[in-house]
């Protein structure tokens, strides 16, 4: 008998909806949900290799328990009953020392964190924290200071966009299915597209224009965009006039950055940047200027994904067709939302480890910040913390210099993974819980917010293959075995769902039809004459007192990036759309589409050098090296090399990827100390290599 | 020539290779082979770039070479459509399609010492279905299509451009 389930794809943090046939228990097909209009049946390279990632055995399959050295790959395999009463018998002498707030659970956010945000406070502590300072925490800080919104607080409405200038948003690659598809009607319907990135992603070769702009100056290119505007009164006056602030001073703190001055820091000519700008005003409002995804990169990403959002401001297109707009929930629909476990546990009032709303006031406390949790693991300050969670989440590859992470992680009593594959920090853990795979498993339900807001479910659509188990089912279980069943009185992901739907009117059987409730028929659309912003003031604040009172001046002169120091290059680092964040290079089928990386050089860098395609060269910062083969190309900034990030694995179970290619985050020694002071988005892309010929 | 065709709008094609992908997951066609390849072909020193991606499977050629070369009749042409496809139980694994055809698409796939290829999921075909390349592509920029709608498409996409000129 053949079946058809509709979920939500977990091969990517983009997560989305699809649908998977079943014959006989076993799954026979996936594509993508096509009661979705905007996703129709397509699905990425990742989402097509599902069943490869459950077929495949160099994953943990049952409960691990460390015998060895941590990170010496030496396992016990167990049952669950004895992982459990490990995990027990560990935390509670930690719990009775330290108290509750000693343990840490870092996750990669997204919809379904609540249960796990549940879970960690039910223990009494508040370090909670997301992947996002080396993602998208400079953006929705900046996002902050300006709207008093967050970042997921605007959306886009690409399709119907007259131009789209993405400063590094590598939209063909960094995939979302649904966006990508916006973004190519788009460029079918007319579109302009600006692309702004030292490397030429297969992006660029969408754009409409392409420039190679200087590593680590957009915030000047930045600067001389909105200086043209608004010297030529280039914007939107009436909806400055109703709705920004600071104008004023925004005009004489600009001043000095004229598009000739940005031509000399960024290597655009000024003719250009003057042209770029009199097409913006042709195109406003229906203009987009991405404000970056992940922008952990410099240590002024925040003031330049502060001026994109100054900039769209300005360019009038908030709430606007075309342009950004407020994605709606379910209160804008009249209804009422899920029911959030979280809300079921008392509120937990001690100050994070992280300092995020303390020590760094201007940071959300929502999401914290992992490397200033990492100091406080170090230093026993403001607090000891003394186990951490890590749940899919895998900071060896994600945060820089793993050597540093590995002696900072030692000092903990209890490390606990919980992941569907062997990460590189899962590999270092006491304990690693196999969670199943997303076909295998049900998640909590999820709000969609959009133009129409609504539901979604992802549910288990065939049996575990393996000894693994849900989420849900993992913190549920730990809760009651450390006493605190009593806030989750739930048996099944039924009784969850059914919490959750309670003053909705809806059951979980009105997500069988198609996977997801829409609260709405039609796009919601506010009133653009009664928009409200989240500041103090209401408006869009140019100035920000609030954040100038935190110590974060909002209109910050420009200081030019570090040059490489002589002999060196800037090490950049991306992805490609079939493989991301060092989660896929060992899945059966996608490490057969790549199963290493290379070092795209610049002709100019090369010939310098002596290297010719495809030469195999050393690639070196301080005593970290190694070796992989070099692209020459054009498609690289002289002054900068890059890699794709996620290679270079050194877990031997992962026998297709083990050992091939070269890890960027090794070479980033120094970098978990180095952040952006204001957005606290690490600073990623401010490490220098040289490069020799082997 | 199958009576099939399959078309590609190039310009909305972003090489994530999820076709390959699809094609692997549903077909098991081995390590390393790929029945639908994706192949880059880069001007880097263009303003902006053309980076572009030409997807590359089997022609089903009408008078083809592979079924021809075939010295077991592994290599086969469907009568009622044309796809040509391999009898995986007669193929010994000689290669001699491989060599015969011009573009080298026949696979080898090493897990099992045979050759595979692309049939255009023939079996969805006879379900009503569109082979899984172009089924799930990330894009929807693969069209599963004949002859002579292919150039009725792409005459009437021209004539649309045109006409859009004329009026400008
Ligand atoms: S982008 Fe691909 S991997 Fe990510 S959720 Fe969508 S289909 Fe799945
Ligand atoms: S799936 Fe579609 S968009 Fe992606 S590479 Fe294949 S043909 Fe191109
Ligand atoms: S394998 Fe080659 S010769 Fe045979 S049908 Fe395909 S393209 Fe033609």
């Amino acid at each position: 008998m053949t079946e058809t389930r509709h979920t939500i794809c977990g091969m990517c943090a983009v997560r989305c909806p699809v649908s998977v046939q079943i014959k006989d228990g076993q799954p026979e097909w996936i594509e993508g949900n096509s009661h979705d209009g905007g996703m129709g049946k397509s699905l990425c390279a990742k989402g097509g290799a599902t069943f490869a990632q459950r077929g495949d055995r160099q994953r943990p399959t049952a409960p691990l328990l460390r015998r060895g050295q941590r990170g010496a790959g030496e396992w016990r395999e167990v049952s669950w009953d004895e992982a459990f009463d490990y995990i027990v018998s560990r935390l509670q002498p930690i719990i009775a020392e330290h108290g509750g707030r000693s343990i840490l659970l870092s996750d990669r956010g997204g919809p379904f964190a609540d249960l796990r945000q549940a879970f960690l406070k039910s223990l009494g502590s508040p370090n909670y924290i997301n992947h996002d300072c080396t993602c998208g925490r400079n953006v929705h800080h900046a996002a902050k200071s300006v709207y008093g919104l967050g970042r997921k607080d605007f959306a886009y409405d690409y399709e119907n966009s007259r131009h789209i200038v993405l400063f590094g948003r590598n939209i063909t690659e960094s995939l979302k299915v649904k966006e990508v598809k916006g973004f190519l009607k788009a460029i079918k319907n007319g579109a302009r597209v600006t692309y702004i990135d030292p490397r030429a992603s297969i992006t660029a070769g969408k754009a409409s224009r392409y420039w190679q702009i200087r590593p680590g100056t957009d915030y000047a290119l930045l600067l001389g965009i909105a200086n043209c505007l608004v010297n030529n009164g280039y914007y939107d006056h009436e909806f400055a006039a109703r709705y920004i602030s600071g104008l004023p001073e925004f005009k004489s703190f600009l001043a000095p950055y004229t598009p000739e001055w940005a031509a000399g820091e960024c290597g655009i000519a000024a003719t250009e940047i003057e042209t770029f700008c009199r097409e913006l005003n042709e195109d406003r409002p229906k203009v987009i200027i991405h404000p970056g995804w992940m922008l952990a990169r410099y240590r002024d990403s925040f003031y330049a994904s502060r001026m994109i959002h100054i900039l769209n401001a300005l360019l009038g297109s908030i709430e606007q067709p075309g342009g950004l707009f407020y994605p709606k929930g379910p209160k804008d629909a009249g209804k009422s939302g899920l029911k959030s476990l979280a809300s079921l546990v008392p509120a937990v009032n001690e100050e994070r480890a992280d300092g995020c709303g303390s020590r760094y006031p201007q940071w959300d406390k929502g999401a914290g910040m992992l490397q200033t949790a990492l100091e406080a693991i170090d230093t026993g300050e403001p607090y000891p913390v003394k186990a951490y969670f890590v749940h899919r989440h895998n900071p060896f590859i994600a945060m820089p210099d793993t050597r540093e992470q590995r002696r900072i992680l030692d000092k903990l009593d209890l490390l606990v993974a919980v992941d569907v594959n062997f990460s590189e920090t899962a590999w270092f853990a006491d304990v690693i819980l196999p969670e199943s795979t997303f076909i295998e498993r049900d998640s909590i339900l999820r709000t969609e917010k959009g133009l129409k807001p609504g539901f979604g479910r992802r549910q288990q659509c065939v049996k575990p293959q393996n000894n693994t188990k849900a989420g849900w089912e993992i913190y549920l279980e730990l809760a009651r075995r450390l006493g605190k069943g009593e806030y989750f009185p739930f048996k099944s992901i039924e009784d969850i769902w059914q919490y959750q739907l309670q003053d909705t009117g809806l059951t979980s059987a009105d997500f069988d039809a198609k996977g997801f409730v829409k609260l709405s028929d039609k796009a919601i659309w506010y009133d653009r004459d009664q928009l409200k912003f989240g500041t103090e003031s209401g408006k869009i604040e140019l100035v920000n007192p609030k954040w100038e009172a935190m110590g974060v001046p909002s209109l910050a002169p420009y200081v030019p990036p570090v040059t490489p120091p002589s002999g060196s290059l800037r090490l950049l680092f991306g992805r490609t759309g079939y493989q991301a964040h060092g989660m896929h290079q060992n899945n059966p089928i996608l490490c057969d589409l790549l199963d290493t990386n290379r070092l795209w050089i610049n002709p100019i860098a090369a010939s310098r050098i002596g290297i010719k395609d495809g030469d195999l060269v050393t690639v070196a910062n301080g005593d970290q090296q190694g070796q992989i083969a070099a692209y020459v190309t054009d498609r690289i900034h002289p002054e900068a090399v890059f890699m794709l990030h996620g290679f270079g694995t050194d877990v031997p179970v992962k026998k297709r990827a083990f050992g091939r290619g070269l890890a960027d985050q090794l070479f980033m020694q120094g970098k978990l100390k180095e952040w952006d002071k204001a957005g606290g988005g690490l600073n990623l892309a401010e490490s220098f290599v040289t490069v020799t010929r082997v | 020539m199958s009576k099939y065709i399959v078309t590609q709008n190039v310009a909305d094609c972003i090489g994530c290779r999820a076709c390959e992908v699809h094609c692997k997951d549903k077909n098991n066609s081995g390590p390393g082979a790929f029945y639908c390849r994706m192949i880059e072909v880069t001007e880097a020193t263009a303003t902006p770039p053309r980076i572009d991606f030409v997807y590359l499977s089997c022609f089903h050629c009408e008078k083809a070479w592979c079924v021809d070369a075939c010295p077991t009749g592994a290599m086969r042409r469907r009568d009622q459509d044309g796809i040509v496809f391999v009898e995986e139980g007669a193929c010994v694994g000689c290669k001699a399609c491989i060599t015969a055809c011009p573009w080298t698409v026949p696979q080898w796939n090493p897990d099992t010492g045979k050759v595979g290829k692309c049939d255009l999921c023939k079996d969805r075909i006879d379900a009503g279905l569109e082979p899984a390349c172009i089924t799930k592509c990330t894009t929807g920029c693969l069209s599963f299509t004949t002859p002579s709608a292919a150039s009725q498409a792409a005459r009437q996409a021209f004539a649309e451009r045109m006409h859009q000129n004329l009026r400008r």
